[in-house]
């Protein structure tokens, strides 16, 4: 962002050195006061309740019960709520489900995208337009609940991880995303490369695919994303209780209100508070994405803006 | 890419392609090249795309015309598999979609979703252009990007997290109802009550994805030479005027954009985030087309019914994108695709 500016015909230091345009008025102390005051209330707003939630899963049953249910401000911290909850059970089990069905769906679905990008890619190559429109046909209807249900019903697919991962692993924005950057990739290698001898699959693996790293990684971050908070698809096609990932345990547990299994006796006895755990499987289903969001971050306006722009 | 002669006569000749294939990026595509031949030249690309089109055929191609149970009286216990049993199922016509007509709860369904489409358009929508108007006015690098950072977060919060988050802090023993209990106040449970449902719904679509839309309209700023304000303000043009005639001009293709999409997707609205509150609040209040579909369908079996509510969804959907994508073409913007 600093390149942006220097670009303007000079920049000129402010009060306390930060970079300003020549051309911009010297902001008045209480303006820059009273955004800097809304700036932080805003980010306040999306943090307070995190903080809230991670705050509780980690408070003992007396600091909960000092509080009246939830702390805000942390004292005597214990981690028994997360080792009671993955210390095998429900919530461990629907913990791994969750974390293996994002795996290996995300992986299908990148290998997939890849591929058809590419693939749909190199303009002119025999069927690449009716291809390209089967695809993009897609994007204007949706076939339905309904019949979407009954095909994967018809499929054989219900109470199966399948289904899961299938009916939703492809997202056509994504391709097209993949689609427009692997159009911008530098040809004259993609070219040389062929030249030298070299197939399609070579040259997206060792030329096309390490050129877009910041885009790969961009979409694979929303398709892990979208395996890992999805619930609706399992809450219809899944009746094994034992079947279900985190999301829908999570739901059970603290939207509805149900005891853990295998976890009843440790609240009832009040060496754990429900609260407390209930919390906890929050942070759980929360840390993945946390964690992550962070690191992809730098790329997510490219990512974006091609599929924005291009798409 | 132009070709040279005698690349043509290259590729015209029966030798494999491999070698003298010259554009990377655009296949030559000469009238002389039998279409066989440019089969074979391109079979691995066709390949590649295949396990794709698999995927499209059957999960969104095949249910397309699975939408055909709802002409019939489709029964589920008829045979084994759900193929079978739509090849068996009587048919009926238009009985569903007359039935449709006289359904209360379906027009029920119809005006909730319309009120939270127009609250979101009125609410939602212009949250995240202030949002980037405002991150945008901090010089500073370093604020723009922690502030992008904690606002981008949510996005990637599940709706299962996101309504849970909502439910401790404005729920009945929410955060916010402890306190005031504890100050001597009545509480209140903000996430039960059906009249401010729609409200709540709102609240919870801007905590999660306001920050989100910011990126789009940040991008769109960034994209302004900086010439047209320093020109500007040679010209006495003081900070509001340079809003006004030149940020906000900048942002208006991408506002076109976006209404276009929003409006396209005017019957789908918060499908998830509403089923998971459903309960909470009553289906009278919560009801959109998709959680009735939801209901109607998978819950109480009525799949032909069902069907039929999401056809006429689907056709208003499609009517909608079509008609807002030629608006913004007469307002002389790109809108989705180009004419």
């Amino acid at each position: 962002m600093l390149s942006g500016l220097t670009g303007l015909g000079g920049v000129k230091p402010g009060t306390r050195g930060r970079l300003r345009p020549v051309w911009e008025e010297e902001p008045s102390k209480t303006g820059l006061a009273s955004k800097g005051v809304v700036m932080v209330l805003i980010c306040l707003a999306v943090l307070f309740p995190l903080w809230v939630v991670i705050v509780t899963s980690l408070s003992s049953v007396k600091t909960i019960t000092e509080a009246g249910g939830l702390v805000v401000i942390p004292r005597g911290i214990t981690f028994v709520a997360y080792q009671e909850l993955l210390g095998g059970g429900q919530v461990t089990r629907a913990a791994l489900i969750s974390v293996c069905v994002t795996v290996v769906g995300t992986l299908f679905s990148m290998a997939v995208s890849i591929l058809c990008a590419y693939g749909l890619s190199r303009t002119g190559s025999v069927l690449h337009r009716p291809l390209l429109v089967f695809m993009l046909a897609t994007m204007f209807f949706g076939a339905g609940l309904i019949p979407t249900y009954l095909v994967v019903q018809g499929l054989g697919l219900t109470d199966s991880y399948l289904a899961l991962i299938l009916p939703s692993a492809l997202n056509v924005f994504n391709i097209l995303v993949l689609r427009a950057f692997f159009m911008s990739t530098a040809q004259e290698l993609v070219e040389s490369a062929r030249i030298d001898g070299a197939g399609d699959f070579r040259i997206l693996w060792q030329i096309v695919m390490p050129l877009s790293r910041a885009v790969i990684a961009v979409i694979t971050l929303f398709y892990a994303v979208g395996y890992w908070s999805a619930w609706f698809n399992a809450s219809i096609y899944i009746s094994d209780p034992d079947m279900l990932p985190l999301q829908n345990v999570m739901n059970q547990l603290v939207l509805k209100q149900e005891r853990p299994t295998g976890l009843t006796q440790v609240i009832n006895t009040g060496h754990l508070s429900l609260l407390a755990v209930q919390m906890a499987v929050m942070v759980l289903a929360l840390i993945p994405v946390a964690f992550l969001s962070p690191f992809v971050q730098k790329h997510f306006k490219e990512g974006m803006l091609t599929g924005a722009v291009k798409g | 890419m132009s070709l040279s002669t005698d690349d043509r006569r290259a590729q015209d000749s029966r030798t494999p392609p491999v070698k003298t294939r010259a554009a990377a990026g655009d296949r030559p595509v000469t009238k002389e090249m039998p279409l066989r031949h440019r089969l074979r030249r391109d079979r691995t690309l066709i390949l590649m795309t295949l396990p794709a089109m698999v995927l499209l055929l059957v999960f969104a191609y095949i249910p397309l015309a699975g939408n055909v149970v709802a002409f019939q009286d489709y029964d589920p216990y008829i045979a084994d598999n759900a193929f079978q049993a739509i090849a068996q199922s009587p048919w009926v016509g238009f009985e569903w979609f007359q039935q449709m007509v006289n359904d209360r709860l379906f027009w029920s369904a119809l005006r909730n979703t319309l009120a939270i489409f127009l609250l979101q358009l009125t609410l939602f929508f212009p949250v995240p252009i202030l949002l980037a108007l405002f991150i945008n006015s901090f010089v500073r690098p370093r604020v723009r990007a922690v502030a992008q950072a904690i606002l981008y977060l949510p996005h990637f919060f599940s709706w299962v997290l996101v309504v849970t988050v909502f439910q401790q802090m404005f729920g009945g023993a929410g955060l916010i109802a402890q306190t005031l209990r504890e100050n001597g106040h009545e509480g209140f449970d903000l996430m039960t009550d059906p009249g401010l449902f729609k409200f709540l719904i709102t609240f919870e679509m801007i905590w999660k994805d306001a920050g989100w839309g910011v990126i789009v309209f940040l991008a769109a700023l960034a994209a302004v030479s900086p010439d047209l304000y320093e020109a500007s303000a040679m010209d006495g043009a003081n900070r509001w005027r340079r809003m006004w005639h030149i940020t906000l001009p900048a942002l208006r293709p991408v506002v076109a954009l976006l209404l276009v999409l929003q409006v396209g997707n005017a019957l789908t609205v918060g499908f998830e985030q509403i089923l998971l509150q459903r309960t909470a609040v009553g289906p009278g209040a919560s009801e959109v087309l998709d959680t009735y579909v939801w209901n109607v369908g998978i819950t109480n079996g009525g799949f032909s019914y069902a069907a039929a509510v999401g056809i006429i969804k689907g056709i208003f959907g499609l009517l909608l994108v079509l008609g807002a994508n030629k608006v913004a073409h007469l307002m002389g913007e790109q809108g989705v695709y180009k004419k």
